[in-house]
């Protein structure tokens, strides 16, 4: 007998769905909300295409509500952080942080993805001395100093326009000559005057170690070769996400990039582990498809739960027919 | 709500309140949404080494001197102190046994110092 009939990893917004439609479903959903509770939208602040609401609303107070809604209807929210998952036997195992574990009949991955850093080594290290990948965390360091942004897609100009209520200037370093961002984010982004573009070109280094902040970025033009030396304060990684699956490799099948892989809906490579949000999703990745394959993901999970409990529980009636 | 147990630093008395023992001080601001996901783990790690280490909080809208000092220019971000001299830095969200972990380390290498 397992502790649990539905776990899910996660406090994003593919989490607290799942969360809510298996609490409704009377199953005593255990959530594990991971050490980024509430996922990406805690970093935001006014979310305008979330349906409902018309005039915005700021993504943690977005993300409260859901979590509010999902407790209403009695799922249990625990704070912690799954170090370890057990997929191979049934029931699945989870082992926190704090040495303790549980186990459970279905298991709902949504950990979401993290930001990704630039992969040269300085960036990692001078992070939380002038490089960050959080603007609405450490904006507000930057007052009236010049910084720039790596990145062309909307997360990219959202930091962008956001940094320019602190930043002398925000210099965008975009690998293309083309932005990614939507139309709307580029045009505001075009107009505002605080930003300068540096096209075809790449962070190639941040400097400087030596003195433990950042004093200067290294730009490599892709076309030519050329590497200029921008003097700055601070550096904003906006590239994209890897997706949080460290924990089920070897165990689930995940894609090349390390997405989960789902099918039919909101299924995995092992029966009763079902993916939802941005741990299986780089294309879309919006507050609302997360929710909404949370609720696929938790109508996956019911109709698996019903289908064993059909094939366990004896009686005539209840045999298969073929 | 914060435990009574956490210290509050400010750049006055900062020098001060760091100078003696193993300390743990969280650069945090009210507008951070990270830094109040970590406030939970702060209080807990207070109420667990009350009487062995400072923990401590230190609000960088208040008090911009400090801060600039450490070269701390993202939040949240844990600076733990030995002897008045800065051991280690927390960049960002970790686990509270993480955190508990590294400030043993340091009691314990304090400890071992006292019985040599």
């Amino acid at each position: 007998m397992a502790d649990r009939s539905v776990t899910i990893i996660g406090s994003g917004p593919a989490g607290l769905t799942a969360a809510l439609y298996t609490a409704r479903a009377n199953l005593k959903p255990l959530l594990v909300e991971g050490l980024e509770a509430g996922g990406q939208l805690m970093l935001t602040t006014m979310v305008e295409n979330f349906p409902g609401f018309r005039n915005g609303i700021m993504g943690p107070e977005l993300m409260a509500e859901m979590r509010a809604q999902a407790e209403h209807f009695g799922a249990d929210v625990m704070q912690g952080d799954v170090v370890k998952v057990d997929l191979q036997r049934r029931p699945f195992t989870l082992s926190f942080a704090n040495g303790k574990s549980v186990t459970t009949d279905t298991l709902i991955i949504a950990t979401g993805a993290s930001a990704r850093w630039l992969d040269i080594g300085s960036d990692r290290n001078l992070s939380g001395h002038g490089v960050s990948t959080c603007a609405t965390c450490d904006g507000y360091f930057f007052r009236g100093r010049p910084i720039a942004v790596v990145g062309g897609g909307d997360s990219a100009m959202e930091e962008a326009n956001y940094l320019t209520r602190f930043a002398s200037k925000v210099t965008v370093v975009h690998r293309r000559d083309s932005l990614r961002a939507s139309k709307i984010m580029q045009d505001k982004a075009f107009a505002n005057p605080k930003i300068e573009f540096i096209w075809d070109s790449e962070v190639a280094d941040v400097l400087d170690e030596g003195s433990g902040e950042v004093k200067s970025i290294v730009v490599r033009n892709l076309k030519t070769g050329q590497q200029t030396t921008l003097p700055l304060d601070g550096v904003f990684i906006a590239i994209g996400h890897t997706p949080n699956t460290s924990l089920f490799k070897g165990q689930l099948a995940l894609d090349a990039n390390g997405y989960v892989v789902t099918h039919a809906g909101s299924k995995t490579s092992v029966e009763g582990v079902f993916a939802a949000g941005d741990v299986q999703d780089h294309v879309y990745r919006q507050a609302i498809t997360a929710a909404g394959s949370g609720c696929m993901a938790a109508i996956d999970a019911e109709r698996y739960l019903e289908g064993i409990s059909d094939h366990d529980a004896p009686g005539p009636a209840l045999q298969p027919t073929a | 709500m914060a435990s009574e147990k956490v210290k509050t630093f400010t750049d006055n008395n900062f020098d001060d309140e760091t100078s003696k023992g193993v300390v743990l001080v969280d650069f945090w601001a009210e507008w951070c949404g990270p830094c109040r996901r970590l406030a939970p783990t702060v209080d807990a790690l207070a109420s667990e080494f009350d009487g062995r280490a400072t923990v401590a909080k230190l609000n960088v809208d208040e008090n911009p001197n400090v801060p600039g000092r450490f070269a701390v220019r993202g939040i949240p971000t844990l600076l733990l102190f030995k002897e008045g001299q800065l051991a280690e830095t927390i960049v960002g969200l970790r686990a509270k046994e993480d955190i508990a972990q590294m400030i043993e380390r340091h009691l314990g290498a304090d400890a071992a110092a006292r019985r040599a």
